[in-house]
């Protein structure tokens, strides 16, 4: 169960104990050894889980955000555009619960719909950057030799790249733009993080004894990637996405921030840049720009702590007692 | 060494190559006759709008084949010719754009270097520091977790018009004009200091979260252990903990730059500040593709000589790359 070697990413070496995962995949060997424990670890891992107030804490901010989401609509008979929901810059009242903007719309009713496709677009897109990240990162890790350096080649350009330039193409074609093309933007841009980190944790992996094993009895590639390794580091993959998922919040974020966002639907960014443009600042329309921005702060920071709190748990070099 | 360099540079030079190729399309594979929906824009008589067009063509050559316009804009870009904006109108792109870096890079400097440095320093110290890591580390997660806009308007709202202790919008006041004076100085640096300041907390609280968990990684591994088991002082295990995670912290700067530079950039345009940012909001609004593409070189460069100074300083700390092996992930 100990590990000896220490990686250098940031939330690593936080696997679970090898031979759980072996176990559950049947993997005849480590299956007659370990499969007792197999409850007791699980359970452990719960227990550790449901005691750990970062991930507690974290996790019910986010939660509360989406109750949030898929409640809030019901809790307002606005629309996000709709005007005359009000009077003009009218701060928070018992009609507009968040006050109203320089055109009479109600900020409740745009914060909500933000959140709505802040989480659309958290989920698509982080998803896919996670998906991409592993591809990338186990065929370069696993691989190793050329195909890592070209990956890694990839990786980089991509990195270095400014998206904001390829960017400003497709938003120059499209006239009107969903939320489903910038999740899938932010998916094809952010995934380098991922798949850097991946392949870190994979080339950690390779060479174990569990691993040599199955390749020493002739089990394809791929396999072994999607039985040995990923299941060995698949708590790592789940933090890698929720850090995805954080991620894509606040590029969408950004993105919707300089006009370049969803034409067609509510955002938070699109918010903050209203507020900005329509000088809130300066006028001091606090209820106008506060909202948005705190909610994208509560959420990626819940999260982020979210993530620590899984670090500890299924680390438990990390655990503090 | 010569191996490690090597990598880089063919790596930075296929990536400026790429990067330059995808900006050289913006203009070119705009919906529509980019020119003459410029001048439609500037609202000339027709027979003027008419010359201008064909001045423009002449100009940009888009009346000559695809691959000569792309071998002539590399060898213009060589020669430090972006072309002409039409959003300040009749300026060489190069001008408008050198008048704004200045701002640009007065912010992002002092504003990466000091929170690099703050960051790794308070990171090191609240590890394993119960009381710290049980306060101060949270707000360290909120202010990472803050969108770069947000924290400069709330800032501004706050500090800016609440307690009227900082000017809100531009980089000097209107009244005054560039000098070197003292007045001139206090003013300028007063209305730098909030998008600075807004800057510097977002990336501060990334840098010390980095140092904490990676310090305590540090203080688990083997030598850690060892050193403790000799007796060192806590002090000298420490030092050397933070030695070896500065390292992937200096990674990390070269991983987030891009975020780092799209966060000046929209700071800038929550204050009004003149630099690349507020350029950027314009050239997009006017639909000014020359100077939105002179912009995005200077960035693709910018960012591309950051990636190679760190590169420069990782060889300096991590003697690993010295003497051929490949030492870190970066």
């Amino acid at each position: 169960m100990s590990r000896s070697k220490t990686s250098r990413e940031p939330i690593s070496d936080a696997a679970l104990p090898v031979g759980i995962a072996d176990a559950e995949r049947g993997a005849a060997e480590a299956a007659i050894l370990v499969k007792p424990t197999v409850g007791k670890k699980k359970s452990e891992i719960l227990y550790f889980a449901l005691h750990n107030p970062k991930l507690l804490v974290g996790g019910s901010v986010v939660l509360l955000f989406l109750i949030l989401t898929f409640v809030g609509p019901l809790l307002t008979h606005y629309g996000p555009f709709e005007y005359g929901a009000g009077p003009t810059n009218g701060p928070p009242s018992a009609r507009n619960w968040f006050g109203t903007t320089t055109f009479g719309q109600d900020v409740f009713a745009q914060f909500v719909g933000g959140l709505g496709s802040t989480f659309a677009v958290a989920i698509v897109g982080g998803g896919l950057a996670t998906l991409i990240g592993m591809i990338v990162g186990f065929t370069a890790g696993y691989r190793g030799g050329l195909v890592d350096e070209i990956l890694n080649m990839l990786t980089n350009i991509v990195l270095v790249i400014p998206t904001l330039a390829v960017l400003l193409i497709i938003a120059a074609y499209l006239e009107v733009r969903g939320i489903l093309w910038e999740a899938l933007f932010i998916g094809f841009t952010s995934w380098p993080w991922a798949a850097r980190a991946i392949r870190a944790q994979t080339f950690s992996l390779r060479n174990r004894d569990f691993v040599d094993l199955a390749r020493l009895s002739g089990v394809r590639s791929h396999k072994i990637i999607f039985t040995e390794i990923a299941p060995n580091m698949s708590s790592y993959l789940f933090m890698t996405f929720i850090l995805m998922f954080g991620g894509a919040i606040l590029i969408a974020a950004t993105l919707d921030f300089i006009g370049l966002g969803p034409t067609n639907t509510a955002s938070l960014g699109l918010m903050m840049n209203t507020a900005v443009l329509w000088s809130a600042m300066h006028l001091g329309y606090w209820w106008w720009f506060v909202p948005p921005g705190a909610a994208i702060t509560l959420i990626v920071g819940g999260l982020y702590i979210m993530n620590v709190g899984l670090d500890e748990v299924f680390n438990p070099k990390l655990r503090e007692f | 060494m010569r191996r490690y360099f090597g990598r880089k540079l063919l790596t930075y030079g296929l990536t400026f190559f790429l990067a330059v190729t995808i900006d050289w399309l913006i203009p070119r594979f705009m919906p529509g006759n980019p020119v003459s929906s410029m001048v439609a824009r500037a609202q000339v008589r027709p027979e003027i709008a008419e010359r201008l067009v064909d001045y423009y063509n002449q100009l940009y050559g888009f009346n000559e084949s695809i691959i000569t316009q792309y071998f002539n804009f590399w060898k213009s870009l060589f020669q430090g010719d972006l072309g002409t904006s039409i959003f300040v109108f009749g300026q060489p792109v190069t001008n408008v754009i050198m008048d704004a870096l200045p701002y640009t890079l007065g912010l992002l400097l002092p504003a990466i270097l000091l929170s690099w440095v703050a960051g790794n320093k308070f990171g090191a110290f609240a590890a394993r520091s119960k009381y710290l890591d049980n306060t101060l580390l949270p707000v360290g997660y909120v202010l990472t977790a803050t969108p770069y806009m947000w924290l400069g308007i709330i800032l501004g709202w706050s500090l800016g018009l609440k307690f009227g202790w900082f000017p809100i919008s531009g980089a000097y006041s209107f009244s005054l004009r560039p000098a070197l004076s003292w007045k001139f100085i206090t003013d300028a640096l007063l209305h730098w200091f909030l998008p600075f300041f807004s800057l510097f907390l977002v990336m501060f609280g990334g840098w010390a979260i980095g140092m904490r968990n990676m310090i305590i990684y540090e203080l688990e591994a083997d030598y850690s252990h060892y050193l403790e088991a000799l007796g060192a002082p806590r002090k000298l295990i420490r030092k050397y903990a933070f030695r070896n995670a500065v390292l992937p912290q200096l990674t990390g700067l070269a991983l987030q730059l891009g975020v780092i530079v799209a966060g000046a950039l929209v700071t800038e345009i929550v204050f009004g500040y003149p630099g690349l940012g507020l350029l950027v909001l314009n050239s997009i609004q006017n639909q000014d593709y020359f100077l939105l593409q002179g912009i995005f070189l200077f960035i693709i460069a910018g960012v591309l000589i950051a990636n190679f100074l760190i590169d420069v300083a990782y060889v300096l700390v991590d003697p690993r790359t010295r003497i051929g092996m490949t030492g870190g992930t970066a």
